[in-house]
């Protein structure tokens, strides 16, 4: 059996989860390299009329986790792309229940089938910095070998930790395939539509009351940009992916231009169902942990393994603010006529005054 | 008579002149009234007011604009020095006249571990703490507190915490903050110290293992002992109601002379005299390997522990009235 170099590009690339936003644009772009044969794309669902453009290269195969187990090996595939994990749970493809099924449940499925693919040499899997949990005594700035306190409320997050888990045994398995794992800070471009960014785009913010949660987000862009490295090159281990630097909750709504609603923290989780079921908003209780505790990690293992830095979180969130300016209430451009004329006024009634007074 | 009446009627002493007043100097900390000179000219009134006009709008608008920096920890720079410390100077200069000595001792750049002792009820030294070197250092150095988990889980005081620059009291973090050159305060008493009784002041309590010590060994950051003579006397703590604290899940709940019986104006600190020491720093530079080892851990937490209780037996003699001038 002729095997390639180590160190050269995979050749057939197997892609989960092309039938969402980030799945079918890796795909897309492993498919326009052309180092890379072959890119297959598996997703149990048909991706929808705006992804299918992208899709021109790649090969689709609709099949669900279990069946995609066959494929894998059948298709000789040299590297998996993990990326069908789901964030919020979606009412209109059977709600949690199907989002456990298919993040769990699918990744154990995937991760059995890339076990036993004879020329796998490697396992890229998506994560989350969802990963760390929250709690008080958590520390201000989580590194790739922070342990969570305590396991996590949020769906999303036990679900990150059971795959991290899978990946984790994998690697004790097959020691020979290189196994990355990015976790991604939540991710945030001009057109990215998220649970997080349809929050940000609303004219009234609700937030916490008391606390000041500090942020972190990705560009869209930059996490492709990991993702294609990670496929392409090779980059063994855990990396957090997220842009430098903080902004703290408060901060984001008002560079936003838009007007937080501070809500008490004890009623949070009541007002966040009762906004799910009259279809306002999607904010789970992994959402309310961020907003409660926030989110930092160290990038620096990502930065020296990938020699690649991110844009900012300040960056990357202006980015969003010019994709939805529409929104915005307190612009800087309009506080800062404000300001210019509240100054004038004052000046003005000063000198009058001064004046009758000379 | 008039004065220059009164003049022309002393032969020989017509042309006597009182001798011109030295330089203002600064008298516990407090700086003094303000002199007329007659030589540099006063600027103009309006001026001044619209100065100050335009930089409380700007700081507006940068605040409703969300145009300010915050660092990975949620320190806010500008809304500290903006708002925080100048509403504690108030308590600092005049409510505590507060003398700090022995500022030569902190270094001008790079890291350091400022180790306090704790006391007062309400942890307000820790803040004058910081008041102290960012007013009295050359450098105008921020000091970066390390608090307890409680701090953090209450909302409000989390939110304040972190923007002032505070941050759970943890290795990681303290690692973290040293290695990047920053000045950290840590009162390794916790509560017990903040929370002893009145009759106990100025007896530094129990260090707990020391974990300070081995994050300043492993960075390799200098340890700067600190002697704070004056938080004892803010909140005299009588009786600590321990049911009660623990029914409302605080460490403990202070009886003071004035709390809880004059309610809110029971949170009033007494205007006690405030000493603030360095002490010269401990180099651990060379103990980086030793990190690890909990002898030499311990062992150097009482070296700090004991020139702590030294030198604040030494700040006592100096100030016999806790509330003298």
């Amino acid at each position: 059996m002729v095997t390639s170099h180590p160190a050269a590009p995979p050749r057939v690339v197997v892609v989960t989860g092309v039938s969402r936003f980030l799945g079918a644009r890796v795909a897309a772009r492993l498919a326009a390299d052309e180092r890379v044969e072959r890119v297959v794309g598996l997703d149990p669902l048909e991706p929808p009329p705006t992804l299918a453009g992208l899709l021109g290269g790649v090969e689709l195969v609709r099949a669900d986790a279990r069946a995609a187990s066959a494929a894998i090996a059948e298709l000789g595939a040299e590297a998996v792309v993990h990326l069908a994990v789901t964030g919020a749970p979606d009412p209109q493809h059977g709600g949690r229940a199907a989002m456990k099924e298919q993040n769990v449940i699918g990744t154990m499925q995937l991760i059995a089938a890339a076990q036993a693919a004879p020329r796998l040499r490697k396992l890229v899997v998506r994560s989350s910095t969802a990963a760390y949990g929250a709690s008080f005594r958590d520390p201000a700035v989580f590194t790739e070998d922070t342990e969570p306190r305590a396991v996590p409320r949020g769906a999303f997050a036990r679900d990150i930790l059971d795959i991290e888990g899978y990946v984790r045994g994998f690697r004790r398995r097959r020691p020979e395939v290189i196994a990355t794992v990015l976790r991604f800070a939540p991710l945030i471009s001009s057109t990215a539509d998220t649970s997080l960014t349809r929050y940000f785009a609303q004219p009234l913010v609700p937030t916490v009351w008391g606390r000041d949660a500090r942020l972190q987000f990705v560009h869209v862009d930059d996490a492709l940009e990991v993702l294609h490295r990670s496929v392409v090159a090779d980059h063994p281990g855990t990396f957090n992916v997220a842009g430098a630097g903080v902004l703290t909750l408060s901060q984001a709504v008002r560079r936003a231009g838009r007007i937080a609603l501070p809500l008490l923290e004890g009623t949070l989780s009541a007002t966040a169902a009762v906004a799910r079921h009259a279809g306002v908003g999607q904010i789970g209780l992994d959402q309310l942990d961020l907003f409660v505790h926030g989110r930092v990690v160290d990038t620096t293992r990502l930065v020296r393994e990938f020699g690649f830095a991110p844009r900012t979180t300040a960056e990357a969130f202006q980015d969003f603010i010019t994709g939805h300016a529409n929104g915005s209430s307190l612009t800087a451009d309009r506080l800062a006529a404000a300001e210019r004329a509240i100054l004038d006024g004052i000046r003005k009634v000063r000198a009058s005054v001064g004046g009758e007074h000379a | 008579m008039s004065q220059e009446e009164y003049r022309s009627a002393m032969p020989g002493h017509a042309e006597f002149q009182l001798p011109a007043e030295g330089p203002p100097r600064r008298v516990n900390g407090v700086p003094p009234v303000p002199h007329a000179t007659g030589s540099a000219p006063r600027r103009d009134a309006v001026d001044v007011w619209d100065e100050r006009i335009a930089g409380g709008l700007a700081f507006l608008r940068r605040r409703l604009a969300g145009a300010y920096e915050v660092d990975d920890f949620g320190f806010d720079s500008d809304l500290t020095d903006s708002v925080f410390y100048p509403m504690l100077r108030v308590l600092y200069r005049d409510w505590f006249r507060t003398e700090v000595h022995g500022i030569e001792h902190v270094p001008d750049s790079g890291g350091g571990l400022m180790v306090g002792n704790h006391s007062g009820t309400l942890a307000l030294d820790a803040v004058m703490l910081s008041v102290a070197l960012r007013d009295r250092h050359p450098r105008e150095r921020f000091l970066r507190l390390l608090g307890a988990d409680l701090v953090f889980r209450v909302p409000v005081l989390s939110e304040l915490a972190r923007k002032a620059g505070a941050t759970v009291a943890c290795n990681p973090d303290a690692e973290r903050l040293m290695s990047s050159g920053e000045l950290v305060g840590v009162f390794p008493e916790g509560f017990k110290g903040i929370g002893k009784k009145y009759a106990d002041r100025y007896k530094l309590q129990r260090f707990g293992r020391g974990g300070f010590v081995s994050a300043a060994l492993r960075t390799g950051t200098p340890i700067i002992p600190v002697a704070i003579v004056g938080a004892e006397e803010i909140y005299p703590m009588l009786a600590d109601l321990k049911p009660l604290a623990r029914l409302l899940g605080m460490p403990y709940f202070p009886v003071t002379p004035t709390f809880p019986w004059l309610g809110p104006l029971g949170l009033v600190p007494l205007p006690s005299k405030w000493l603030i020491q360095f002490c010269p720093p401990i180099p651990t530079g060379h103990l980086t390997e030793f990190a690890d080892d909990p002898m030499v851990v311990y062992n150097l937490a009482d070296q700090v522990r004991e020139t702590i209780q030294t030198t604040l037996y030494a700040l006592l003699e100096k100030r016999p009235d806790p509330f003298g001038p």
